[in-house]
């Protein structure tokens, strides 16, 4: 008789979502899907509002990341408006999104991920988390606030709040950089270097120790896309999208925003909330690809700052070829973590970064506009039309968790091959199914535009449809 | 007697005051350091005692009165800040929150909202009321500034600013009751009216009802204050 597991609610993610496995008569997997259980309908109202009042409504999708939707939304309008901003405004936003990168990683690494790295996958689950990790070595768990508190600060610097900052417009930005401010960050910076200095080392201590989550850990080729800078670095605000395959070679380049759904199609799957987007010439599911911290060190050549520069040298020795193992986003992370602070402090250098003129205006030009941008997950995509008075007729939103819901799934089916075994799991095992999912750090709240409540499942389901196994946790 | 001595003398909030008659409670309130609070008043324009929030209790009477437009009599007793009067000025307000669709995270003049500060003054927790999610259209027609009907509470700022300052009587009233809604001309387009561009109606208005395009409420917050010193200055002419 073949049954379904359920982990209901995956825990340690950004919203809320569950895991079924489905077993076969002989007790074997036949079938995992990660299930997002939420809807919120972003896109639909949004209909009616006037274009400009976008990054502002769209920046409320989510207070992990809001900054990634304001860029996104802001380019979109700006398309509608057809201006280009000012360089020091594009600047501006630049080190916002670097900083929003640095927190959101932050968060990511040591308070989601770090309990099962440095805790272990089988450490009892009442201690497994980030206050276990911070009784157990403070001055790592100092460190994860640390750095979050940087990111967070600068962003409140800016845009005056930590959370939904209002000071991204279609235009620009509605304040320049003060002096003052300049030096408060620049002044934060060398702490920020320790704290993240402190966690790539613990990380490399340990990393060794997780061989065999690295080889089922959602561990298989696909291809990867990302924005890339014109000369092949790294780039998080502009740039155009790259889509490369599973051994690296470019499929296509120079997708920009007005082109994305030319390339990019979306799919749709009865057990989710989130869609499944694909490369329209591959067609689905084959044209699934892969986003986020582990795709843009797969597709770019450089970072473009020193330090990162020779991390990134030592993250490319991990695999001949795209690494294509996810537990190698947390490495990711760590990598573009160093990037963001070198980055930031390269623009505060520059002293055109005290410009006044930060914000360009005009009225509806276009009626159509598309804007994307790297949010910490992945490549976020903003499409809006409007009518001739610039309210929106119809919005899409194509968010980074969604373009890896694809490459989740089929992790998330490669690891209970492997930990689930005569219909049953350990707990280390039902872990390590979550902790495939929580390696792409998804955001269940972003990619679904969702209400209710957020704790994610496991079921074990028979083949006769009787759920035999249920693990809640909230 | 001269005009100049004909005093009236009343107590509001048990402290003694004099008053010239005529003048409103809410006038002589607000001379004597004493807040009343308003959303529909403003200084420089008529008053209507639209909103209802300065109901004030007089002594001896059962009925409350609108302090806007209440005058003063010899000997009064008026009460500004009784449990009732407080019980009452929140439900006007959750009223106001339920009608429409006010949804201060995303609003071009959260911060500056004079129905969100009222609300905070006022204690305002929770809306008991359901909301209506009623359903009304942005006009976006005019090229500087929009009217989102889902963020208007009826203070008719907007008309008494359009027909007494600026003289065009471009805004005005149709309808009743839920239904009621500020207009301009006979309801054409506001891009197509015969507004005459001063943005006088989008400076009064209280809520982010009426906005300038382009621009959230951080960077411009409005500023109803200079319609006393207009008055002032044609006076003078």
């Amino acid at each position: 008789m073949s049954q379904t597991i359920t982990i209901d609610p995956v825990t340690r993610l950004e919203g809320h979502g569950k895991i079924t496995i489905q077993l076969d008569g002989a007790g074997e997997v036949a079938s995992a899907h990660f299930h997002v259980t939420q809807v919120r309908g972003f896109e639909r109202f949004s209909e009616g509002r006037p274009f400009y009042e976008m990054p502002g409504l769209m920046a409320r999708v989510c207070g992990i990341c809001p900054v990634s939707h304001l860029i996104a939304s802001a380019k979109a309008c700006e398309a509608i408006m057809s201006v280009r901003i000012p360089p020091t405004a594009a600047q501006l936003r630049r080190m916002l999104n670097l900083a929003q990168m640095v927190q959101s990683h932050a968060l990511s690494f040591f308070y989601l991920a770090s309990p099962d790295l440095l805790l272990g996958m089988e450490a009892d689950p009442a201690v497994r988390n980030v206050l276990g990790l911070a009784a157990a070595n403070p001055a790592l768990g100092r460190a994860g606030i640390g750095l979050r508190r940087f990111g967070q600060h600068i962003i409140e610097l800016l845009g005056d709040k930590r959370v939904h900052p209002g000071w991204v417009v279609p235009g620009g930005v509605t304040e320049p950089l003060s002096a003052a401010k300049r030096d408060q960050i620049l002044a934060m910076l060398p702490e920020a270097y320790a704290n993240l200095a402190l966690a790539t080392d613990a990380y490399k201590q340990i990393a060794g120790q997780f061989k065999a989550e690295v080889e089922v850990f959602a561990n298989f080729p696909s291809s990867y896309m990302s924005l890339v800078h014109e000369d092949d670095s790294i780039e998080f605000t502009d740039g155009t999208l790259r889509l490369v395959d599973a051994e690296g070679k470019t499929i296509e380049d120079g997708i920009t925003a007005n082109r994305f759904a030319e390339a990019i199609g979306e799919a749709v799957e009865p057990y989710s909330y989130t869609k499944f987007p694909y490369y329209k010439p591959l067609g689905y599911p084959q044209g699934c690809y892969r986003v986020g911290p582990l795709a843009r060190l797969n597709i770019v050549k450089s970072m473009g700052t020193p330090k990162a520069e020779k991390e990134l040298a030592e993250f490319k020795q991990l695999a001949d070829g795209p690494v294509a193992s996810s537990f190698y986003y947390h490495h990711a992370r760590l990598v573009e973590m160093l990037y963001g602070l070198e980055k930031i402090e390269e623009i505060l250098a520059d002293p055109h970064i005290l410009d006044k003129h930060v914000r360009a205006t005009a009225g509806v030009n276009r009626e159509e506009g598309a804007g994307h941008a790297e949010a910490p997950r992945g490549v976020l995509h903003h499409h809006y039309k409007v009518d001739e008075d610039g309210k929106i007729t119809w919005a899409n939103l194509v968010i980074a968790t969604g373009q890896n819901n694809h490459a989740m799934n089929r992790g998330v089916m490669q690891a209970a091959k492997a930990y689930v075994q005569d219909g049953r799991f350990t707990e280390g095992g039902l872990n390590r199914i979550e902790a495939v999912v929580r390696t792409f750090d998804p955001c269940l709240s972003c990619s679904t535009h969702a209400f209710g409540q957020m704790p994610l499942a496991v079921e074990i389901v028979s083949a006769a449809g009787e759920v035999v196994d249920r693990v809640v946790r909230d | 007697m001269s005009a100049e001595n004909d005093v009236r003398t009343l107590t509001i909030d048990e402290q003694e005051v004099s008053a010239r008659p005529g003048q409103t409670i809410l006038e002589v309130a607000r001379e004597n350091g004493i807040n009343i609070p308003t959303l529909c008043h403003l200084d420089g324009l008529s008053d209507v005692g639209a909103c209802r929030l300065c109901l004030v209790e007089i002594k001896g009477s059962n009925k409350l009165l609108p302090a806007c437009v209440a005058t003063v009599q010899e000997g009064m007793e008026v009460s500004t800040d009784t449990e009732r009067l407080r019980r009452h000025r929140r439900t006007i307000l959750e009223l106001l929150f339920a009608e429409r669709n006010h949804v201060c995270s995303v609003c071009v003049s959260n911060g500056h909202c004079e129905l969100q500060a009222m609300a905070q003054e006022q204690g305002l927790t929770h809306v008991r009321l359901p909301y209506r999610y009623a359903k009304f259209d942005v006009d976006a027609s005019h090229d500087r500034f929009t009217a989102d009907h889902n963020r208007c509470i009826l203070c008719l700022r907007c008309v008494r600013a359009c027909a007494e300052i600026e003289g065009a009587h471009v805004w005005d009233v149709m309808g009743r009751g839920i239904d009621c809604l500020v207009i301009t001309d006979l309801h054409e387009q506001w891009g197509n009216s015969t507004c005459t561009r001063c943005g006088k109606c989008v400076q009064v208005c209280p809520t982010g009802a009426l906005f300038e395009k382009s621009k959230i409420g951080t960077e411009r917050p409005k500023d109803p204050q200079f319609l006393p010193y207009l008055n002032l200055m044609r006076e003078a002419q």
